[in-house]
């Protein structure tokens, strides 16, 4: 099984390999990145890993149920993750555009509802804070 | 009594002080009253909100849901993949 989530760069070529054949003319990739906002440099992504595996094979499988000729892979990266690198990848590729968008969007919608996947915020003064934590606007811990 | 696996994630982690334990429950028992077992065990996780969100043996479910031995309980802070 290849590797959904991924301590490495996500390396693009490679998805767009997983999708793309001659009958399939419209490939979607969405690409999430790291924003820098309020001086974020980093962010320290964490999962529950073995639950993310299988809630991504069960989003994957309802798009390919609703979109039956499409093509759809994600990569998911964890660890600490600079700002502007990518954290996710979805390329879908289907016989007309459409159904591409569709999957594509219908998956990174599922993954922002389902994952199991946690984001530690890190600024350049070396504090860090819990994108959930609603008690701080701003850095905590040290 | 019946014993139930426990595992904590992200801020949830920080806040028992540990990622995962065990607590014993007596059954039957729900999701909800291992986490008022926990809250016991583990007083930092009383910063959690009233109603967290937990998966049951790796799926979401709501607190009523039903517990057995060796279950695993994974108490989840809010989502934010992607």
């Amino acid at each position: 099984m290849m590797m959904r989530l991924t301590r490495h760069p996500i390396d693009l070529t490679e998805i767009l390999a997983e999708v793309q054949g001659p009958e399939r003319g419209g490939t979607s990739v969405f690409l999430g990145t790291v924003r820098s906002d309020d001086g974020v440099t980093a962010i320290d992504y964490s999962a529950y890993d073995q639950m993310a595996l299988e809630e991504i094979e069960r989003i994957l499988g309802e798009a390919r149920t609703r979109w039956s000729d499409a093509r759809i892979t994600l990569r998911h990266r964890l660890g600490v993750i600079p700002a502007g690198e990518a954290s996710i990848a979805i390329a879908a590729a289907a016989p007309h555009r459409d159904e591409a968008f569709s999957a594509c969007r219908y998956v990174i919608e599922e993954v922002k509802k389902r994952l199991p996947i946690w984001k530690k915020e890190m600024y350049a003064d070396g504090t860090t804070t819990w994108t959930d934590d609603q008690r701080h606007a701003r850095p905590t811990t040290r | 009594m019946g014993k139930v696996s426990v595992r904590f994630f992200a801020r949830y982690a920080e806040l028992a002080g540990c990622d995962s334990s065990a607590v014993s429950v007596s059954m039957p028992a729900t999701v909800a009253d291992v986490i008022a077992k926990v809250r016991d065990l583990f007083p930092g996780t009383q910063a959690m909100p009233a109603r967290p969100l937990a998966a049951l043996n790796r799926h979401q479910v709501k607190l009523d849901a039903p517990v057995g031995d060796g279950d695993e309980v994974a108490l989840l802070p809010p989502i934010s993949g992607g």
